[in-house]
């Protein structure tokens, strides 16, 4: 029922960007999210585009599931698109159909922001889809270490984010199976009015409560048996090593930030 | 009810690059009244052919057919309440399935769903309730301050009292004491032939498979690889062995018991009543001659 689903999902392969230290990548995309802002005009934007599908070419994962796990946002990158179209009224008239007018600046805002989306959204994925949950939180700790002087909690705030990640595929999988069994109960999810639809959802989320309680609380008590008392003092299994990729990897979006300077407009 | 799986494939996660083919070219004949075990190791499919059985499942090649039902890969199927009214699915640890503030709550939940008028379903409430062994007084009580056994039987007691024609029950005396394990699965058996039902089991254990069923499936990696009447499939224990299965005790005792003294009982008998009496008249026989 959720198969489709590619948020917060690791796609193992055997590629540069799957072997690239997570400290490296979220810099990339911390940096990105950035640069992006530089581009202005078509020039700029196709040299983004090129990057973004450079980095996704790399990556290699297969497009076919990718598309089919963003389709639901290209529908909201659509959305933007008509939004800009319709509500930007600057430039020459194209388009006077009835009450509905397009404007020159009102198409170019609406492909240029729908781009800058869609791009943003495309490696974000790319993170997660070629990241271990685990790695982008080792990466983060190390990254946010320098705020534990400020009293910041770093280690419970990646530990969180760790567990949390840890168990959203255990919890879809849950569901599936408690929506199943009330399915076979005579509940009707997908079909009926729709205050009958907004009924049927408290036999699925009662038990997934129930669980996620019971299954935190197993943990926390696990996790102390184990000797866990917080990060003071604990000592890395997996030690995150940076490589010559990784380095290349930020020169190469130095060199895309320089391009994006010299032919913005 | 006759049930009937027609060369079934199912691949999860189809068009993903995590697809997998959890069964393939599945044949299962499930006359009306037919007690029906399915056993093989974990992973090899066995729930995955379950959830076809009442729809849950669309197959991805292959039909199913449920009484007058059919349902196709690749086709839209609407309306399948009726199909699912009429095949009661206890699925594995079904306890977490509880949701209602009182256990009546929860067991008329079902009915409910199906068309059952209220006083009806409360009627079978008690009934079912009777049926797992279970005190009436438990009605009002909230099904999460139950112990886990008691939970177990409560929500069993929700699919009975669908009053289902065809009962699907996936491990369900998984993690039982011996007792209430033993208590369940003659309930089931009681009612199997009480009410002339269809009942499908999957189950570890041989000696549950010998006892009550009629026929026997045995999956291994997602195929069905052997299939049979109780006697047969235990007649030839040595490909059990291989596939990593197990042997009901009685026939593990009546082998060995072969093996060391040569006696030849000449078939295999299922249980101890059976066996003790084959040997003892095998042993006159033995004395007079
Ligand atoms: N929801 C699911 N998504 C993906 N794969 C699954 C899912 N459910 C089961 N599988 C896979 O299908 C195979 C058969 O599983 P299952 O039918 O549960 O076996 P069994 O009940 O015999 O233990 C297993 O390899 C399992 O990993
Ligand atoms: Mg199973």
């Amino acid at each position: 029922m959720m198969e489709k689903m590619i948020f917060g999902r690791y796609v193992p392969a055997d590629s540069v960007i799957h072997k690239m230290d997570s400290r490296s990548k979220l810099i990339i995309i911390f940096l990105f999210v950035c640069v992006i802002f530089l581009a202005n005009n078509a020039v700029t934007y196709a040299l983004i585009g090129i990057y973004t599908f450079f980095m996704l070419g790399m990556s290699r994962i297969p497009i076919r599931f990718l598309y089919g796990g963003l389709k639901p946002v290209l529908w909201l990158v659509l959305f933007t698109l008509v939004l800009q179209l319709f509500f930007t009224k600057e430039g020459a008239l194209l388009v006077s159909w009835g009450p509905v007018k397009i404007y020159e600046e009102g198409l170019k805002m609406g492909i240029f922001i729908s781009l800058r989306f869609f791009f943003l959204i495309l490696m974000t994925s790319l993170l997660t889809l070629t990241t271990t949950p685990i790695e982008i939180t080792d990466g983060l700790e190390t990254l946010l270490n320098p705020l534990k002087k400020v009293k910041f909690p770093v280690h419970e705030m990646a530990l969180m984010m760790s567990i949390s990640l840890r168990f959203i595929p255990t919890l879809m999988q849950e569901t599936d199976k408690i929506m199943k069994a009330q399915i076979a109960r005579g509940v009707e999810f997908a079909s009926g009015p729709f205050k009958e639809r907004i009924k049927a959802v408290i036999p699925l989320l009662i038990p997934l409560f129930v669980s996620s309680f019971k299954r935190a609380e197993e943990l926390a008590i696990a996790m102390e048996a184990r000797g866990y008392r917080g990060g003071e003092g604990r000592t890395k299994y997996r030690q995150l090593s940076w490589h010559l990729a990784d380095s290349l990897q930020l020169v190469l979006l130095g060199m895309l930030t320089i391009l994006l300077f010299l032919l913005r407009s | 009810m006759d049930i009937s799986l027609q060369h079934i494939d199912y691949r999860y996660q189809a068009n993903t690059p995590f697809e997998r083919l959890a069964i393939e070219d599945v044949s299962i004949d499930i006359p009306s009244g037919t007690y029906m075990a399915i056993i093989g190791h974990t992973g090899s499919g066995k729930s995955t052919v379950l959830q076809h059985l009442n729809a849950l499942l669309q197959p991805s090649k292959g039909t199913v057919k449920i009484g007058d039902r059919e349902i196709k890969a690749q086709q839209k199927n609407k309306n399948l309440k009726q199909v699912r009214q009429k095949v009661g699915i206890v699925f594995q640890f079904p306890e977490h399935q509880l949701f209602e503030e009182t256990v009546e709550k929860d067991i008329i939940f079902g009915p409910l769903n199906f068309g059952v008028s209220e006083p009806v379903a409360k009627e079978r409430a008690r009934k079912a309730l009777k049926q797992v062994g279970l005190a009436e007084e438990i009605l009002e009580k909230s099904p999460f301050d139950l112990s886990g056994g008691q939970m177990r039987r409560v929500a069993i007691a929700g699919v009975l009292a669908m009053e289902p024609d065809v009962i699907v029950l996936d491990e369900p005396t998984a993690g039982l004491d011996p007792r209430g394990r033993k208590e369940i699965m003659d309930m089931f058996y009681a009612l199997h032939k009480d009410r002339n039902l269809s009942t499908i089991l999957v189950t570890h254990s041989m000696e549950d498979a010998a006892r009550y069923a009629d026929q026997i499936v045995i999956m291994q990696q997602g195929k069905v690889v052997n299939q049979g009447t109780p006697e047969e499939i235990f007649s030839s224990p040595v490909e059990l062995v291989k596939m990593g299965l197990d042997v009901p005790e009685v026939v593990r005792f009546q082998l060995k018991l072969e093996e060391k003294t040569g006696m030849k009982l000449g078939k295999i008998y299922l249980s101890i009543e059976e066996l003790s009496s084959a040997v003892t008249e095998a042993l006159s026989r033995g004395v007079r001659s």
